[in-house]
Order: C-alpha cells, then structure tokens, then sequence
C-alpha cells in the first residue's frame, strides 16, 4: 500500500497513540544505555564513519558517535557532512544496512573429508549484538530477509544463528536523504515494526519505547520518566517533515505487477545502454537474497568445504547453465532485477522487495534510478495501450 | 534444526555405461534409516557434490517404489559430471534432497498421456514413462515421443522397443541425422506430434528437453486444441540450493527448483519465449 504524506502521519499518530509509550533519555544520560546493553551481556555496533560512508562497528561509548554529522545523498553520489550540531542520527544510511549481520557476504556451509568420510555443517560464532540507529527502511528489509530464510520450508541456520542474536534499536529518521522514497513503500521514515527498542532523536535528548519484551527490559533499567507532550510532537513533527520532503514515489504494488506485460518494452534497451551491470544495486540493497556456491578444496585434497557469497543477478555466471547463460545482455539482468524487486517479489513474499532506502540509486555509479525507470516502463506503455 | 545445506553420505553400489558420455549410478545412503526415510516421485531431483568437484543437480529416474537404492543417470557435460563418470562402486558421493516438484502423475490417472521429449537421454522424463509404464492399468493410451540429434545418440533403445510393444503404447522416434538402420523419422520430434491420433480433451502432455524444442511443441500442442492446463514441461536452470533460495534459477516469481522443476504452461505462459528472462 503507498500512502500519501497525509496518510503516513494518521498512521504514525495510531501507532504512537496505541504502541508508542515513550520515556525520555536526556542527552547527558545516553551512554547509560550503553552500560546497560554492555551489562546486559551485548556487544555494540553502532554508526561510525569508515571509507567516506557509515557502518555498524563495535562500539563501547556513546563518544564514539559523531555529532553533527549528515550525508548527502544523490543519484550516483554519497557525501558525508560534518556539522557542528549535537545530534547523533542526523544521517540516513551508509551503504549497509544490517543484510551482511545475518547473511554473510560470505561464509563456510561445511566441511568435508575423505578419511573418515563425512559432511559436517559448519555454523558461525556469534554473539548477543545490539544494532545502535537502525532505520526503517532496513529494519523492513530485515523482515524480508527473515521470510527467505527462516520462514520456509527450509530455514538456514546459519543465517538464525546470527538472527537470533540480535537486540535491534531502530531510529526514525528525522530528515529524509534526497534518493529516499520510504514514504511511499510504506516502510518508513519512522520506525514502524521489527525492533527491539524504537528511538527518536531530539535536540536535548532521546524518545525510546519499547518493542518487545527483551528491548522493554533494556529500557526498564533505564528508570526514565514518562516523555513529554511537546516531545512527542516534536517526534511527530521531524518525521513527518522527513516523509514530506521525500520527492521520489513508486507506483502502487498492483501497477508493478504490470512489469511483467512490459518484458519487450522499448524502455529497457534504454535503460540497458546505461547500465554498467556492476552489480553495485545489489550489493547495497538490504533485500537482494542471491548467493552463489562453491567448493573449496585443500590442496592435498583431503578435504573441501562448501562456501556462499553474495552473488548478482547483473553476474555473467548468474544465470550460467553449463556454459550458455539465460541471461547474457545487460538488458536481460537489467529486467530480471527490476521485475522481480517490484513484481515477482509479491508473489514469493506477499509484498515488494523495496522498501524504499534508495541506496541503489545513490549507489549506482551511473545514477539510474529505478522510481523513474519503473515509471518509464509502466507509463510509457500505458499510452500505447 | 536441520541444515538443508549439508549433503549425506550415499554409496555407489552399481554403474551402468548408456552410451560413451551417459552412465547411470545406482547409490544408496550410508545411513539405512535416511535410505529407508528416502521418498520422491518421478520427476524431483537431488543434489548431488562429489569431493572436490563441488555439486550439481541430477534427476532421480528409478521408480520411486524403489526403496532400497536410488538412481542417477548423468551425461557428461562439466567438470563435476565428467568427474562422476569415474565413480565406481564402493565410491561416495554427498546427496541433498529429493527437491522440487515432479511430473502430476496423480492428475494424468485416467488419461491418456503425450510424452515429448528431445535431446540425448532425457532423465527426467524417462523416469516418469518408467512409472507410467509400470502402473499401464492406471493410465490410458501413452504417446511416447523422442527426438534426438543423431540418431546414434538415442540410449536405451530396447527400452523402447519394449515399450511399444504393449498395448495401446505408441512410440515414434525422430532423428536430426539419421545414419543407415533407423527406423524412426528424420526431422524435429516436433513434427511428430501431429502425426499421433490424440483424443485431445482426455490427453495430458507433458514435455522434456531444450527450451526451444519445447516452445515449439507448446505451439503445435496449442494449435490443435490442447489447453494451456493440459501441458506440463520440466524446466532447466542454473540450480544451487534446492530450496528456492539462492537465487539463480528464478523465472518470474517462480523457483524452478522449489515450485519446478515441473511446471504447468499456464503457471509460466507470461514468461515462457521471453528471450532472457
């Protein structure tokens, strides 16, 4: 369902109204929460600056976090701002969200050996990890990610093994970058489902609420004091002005489906000549599930292990069968990716595969955007019909 | 919780020499209680990893009342199948599976049933004109039609003799390159269909082989009045996982290797002659 502007902020009255009770953390108490995660028995990841972008690195202190700091973020351009402000979560995302937490980016299935023969499932160490400044759109793509992998008939556990670790602390977001189109998908920018503790950021301090039982015990040993009137319309406000000033849309999920009337259309050759099939859209995006095998072995040939990596339908050997390749032009990856992101995903999944963070527009080293492609294909042909 | 990733240990305990790059393996696992739990019908596929080759997807075409050993006929087309084609027994291999969907023998119980197929061997189909076959009384009259490339490359050739030999069983053969001593047709097993006498609305026609030789058997099927519904085909697709997970093998909203490999033609007609897609 996409909801207009209006729409987004009744629905976030609801919620805040039935579900939100948020307790006021002042600014100068915040790394509080920090020592009660930590006692708690979590390591910390939180949003720090790396590489010109932000990722979730093992933090212990609330210092560790950058005031101030904002991203710009354009077709095919990233920058990272830094300002004099107080406020921590002013930014929006770097080009991860939390997909590479529970899917690795790669990662031993298991093992093999010939004497004594056998297979033996190799599972990753992980440990309880709270994620510090989740946004909507990711905490979304999370819950896409969990119906892949867990919720079929055949749940990974390697994959659990990391989910299961997890203490999510989402943030609504209180600007919108100018690739986010949350709004319209329906996803964000407030946090609206799927965290453990959901967050607002204000000048003086923070709104957190609880959002199951193991976030509300974090927020318990907080002892904090029942928020404010004014501070929940300011909570109300920045996240309304966030959804308003998003510009981008996509277009209703049963227009989407019409992409699969379109495969002939003239706008994919268009769209084919500026695609660099890199695989960048993919790699950045929070729901993109694909994953290659291989087999690994040691060099006495003794043994072998089976590993997966993130793999991309804008791969030469993604659609490879024995040499000849399904998908050989980049028009045809092009169209694979597009259709199945916005139609075929709501057969699998019962919704789209976006959820609106842009990141593959801001990502794109051309700066396709898929908004406008998807509009092209669906519009353009609409006049024909 | 299990870990559909990890493959079990099966043992080869026979293996036969089809023809110069076809070989079929007959395995069963190392663990008698997986061997006896081990349950599929004509059509589903295993996964199948050899030690330090890695792993691929191969049909299962013994009957599935078979219970005490499965087996695999594999042609050689790749590193990890030319690496099979030295297995012998006592030898190992790793077994995910059985996965996908098969061939709805349950929906063709009372009918008459047009076997196409092309292309050398054609595992998955054969195991479904096995199970026909061995059930004749279930089913009604069988077409069974095969066309190979060149005529030399046809397996099993008194298999089909035999077939044709039974009752209300029709078989016609079709070669490319036909050499001295064929006694089938020369030209694309396509062709066939509109020779075979069918009684359209009781028939069930279910398709194996390259995607064009598919394609182009859907048309004729269609343009005699064979209904969408009526048509099943097995479908082929760069296959990883087995669970609809990795990926690769996606066709629309569909995972060949879960929701496949089998599909009906109105599941899959949107895509179907969409060239790449």
């Amino acid at each position: 369902m996409i909801l207009t502007c209006s729409e987004e902020a009744v629905n976030l009255q609801d919620s805040t109204n039935e579900s939100r009770q948020p307790q006021f953390l002042p600014r100068t108490r915040f790394q509080e929460l920090f020592e009660v995660l930590k006692k708690t028995g979590y390591q910390i990841l939180g949003p720090v600056e790396r590489d010109g972008g932000i990722g979730y690195l093992k933090i212990d202190s609330m210092e560790q976090l950058q005031p101030g700091l904002t991203n710009e973020q354009q077709p095919g351009r990233y920058r990272l701002h830094h300002g004099d402000g107080v406020r921590l979560f002013d930014w929006n995302h770097g080009p991860q969200g939390l997909k590479p937490l529970c899917f690795a980016p790669q990662e031993i299935l298991w093992k093999e050996q010939r004497e004594p023969v056998g297979f033996q499932t190799h599972l990753p160490e992980s440990i309880p990890t709270a994620v510090l400044g989740v946004r909507a759109c990711d905490l979304a793509a999370l819950a896409i990610q969990d119906k892949h992998f867990l919720h079929s008939d055949a749940p990974d556990p390697h994959y659990r093994q990391r989910r299961e670790q997890l203490l999510l602390i989402g943030v609504d977001c209180a600007y919108s970058a100018e690739t986010c189109f949350c709004a319209s998908t329906g996803d964000g920018p407030s946090v609206k489902r799927g965290f453990d503790i959901g967050m607002s950021e204000l000048d003086d301090g923070f709104l957190l609420w609880s959002g199951t039982p193991k976030g509300g015990a974090i927020v318990e040993q907080l002892s904090l004091a029942i928020a404010e009137e004014s501070q929940l319309n300011s909570m109300l406000q920045q996240t309304k002005q966030a959804a308003d000033a998003q510009l981008r849309t996509l277009p209703q999920a049963d227009d989407l489906l019409r992409l699969y009337k379109r495969l002939e259309h003239i706008h994919w050759r268009d769209v084919a000549n500026r695609c660099l099939s890199c695989g960048n859209c993919t790699a950045v995006c929070p729901t993109c599930f694909c994953y290659d095998v291989h087999h690994e072995v040691s060099l006495d040939g003794a043994s072998a292990q089976n590993i997966r990596q993130w793999d991309s339908c804008f791969s030469a050997s993604h659609s490879s069968m024995g040499g000849f390749k399904v998908r050989g032009e980049i028009l045809q990856r092009y169209r694979q990716w597009l259709t199945h992101k916005l139609a075929g995903w709501q057969e699998q999944q019962g919704r789209i595969g976006c959820t609106g963070c842009g990141r593959c527009i801001t990502w794109c080293p051309v700066g396709i955007d898929l908004t406008k492609e998807t509009k092209n294909i669906l519009w353009e042909a609409s006049i024909d019909e | 919780m299990n870990d559909p990733h990890l493959p079990r240990s099966a043992v080869i305990d026979r293996r036969i020499q089809e023809s110069p790059t076809i070989f079929t393996l007959r395995m069963q696992f190392e663990d008698t209680d997986a061997q006896e739990a081990f349950e599929f019908s004509p059509g589903q596929f295993n996964m199948v990893t050899l030690l330090g080759a890695g792993e691929i997807p191969i049909s299962i075409v013994n009957d599935p009342e078979d219970s005490h050993f499965f087996d695999h006929t594999i042609r050689v087309v790749g590193r990890v199948s030319e690496g099979m084609s030295r297995l012998q027994p006592g030898d190992r291999v790793g077994i995910r599976g059985p996965f996908g969907r098969g061939w709805p023998v349950e929906e063709a119980v009372g009918r008459d049933v047009l076997l196409v197929t092309g292309g050398l061997g054609c595992a998955p189909l054969v195991s479904v004109i096995r199970y026909l076959i061995k059930r004749r009384d279930r089913f009604g009259h069988l077409h069974i039609l095969q066309g190979v490339k060149h005529s030399d490359d046809l397996i099993w050739r008194e298999q089909y003799d035999t077939w044709a030999s039974l009752p209300d069983v029709n078989v016609l053969l079709a070669a490319d390159v036909a050499s001295k001593g064929w006694h089938g047709q020369q030209g694309l097993v396509t062709e066939l269909i509109g020779e075979v006498n069918l009684r359209i609305d009781r028939t069930i026609t279910m398709l194996c082989g390259p995607e064009v030789m598919m394609l182009a058997a859907i048309a004729n099927l269609r343009s005699i009045g064979i209904l969408d519904h009526q048509i099943w085909f097995s479908m082929e697709r760069n296959m990883q996982c087995g669970i609809g997970q990795c990926g690769h093998c996606q066709i629309g909203p569909k995972f060949v290797c879960r929701d496949g490999p089998v599909f009906c033609y109105s599941e899959l007609a949107d895509f179907m002659g969409a060239k790449g897609f």
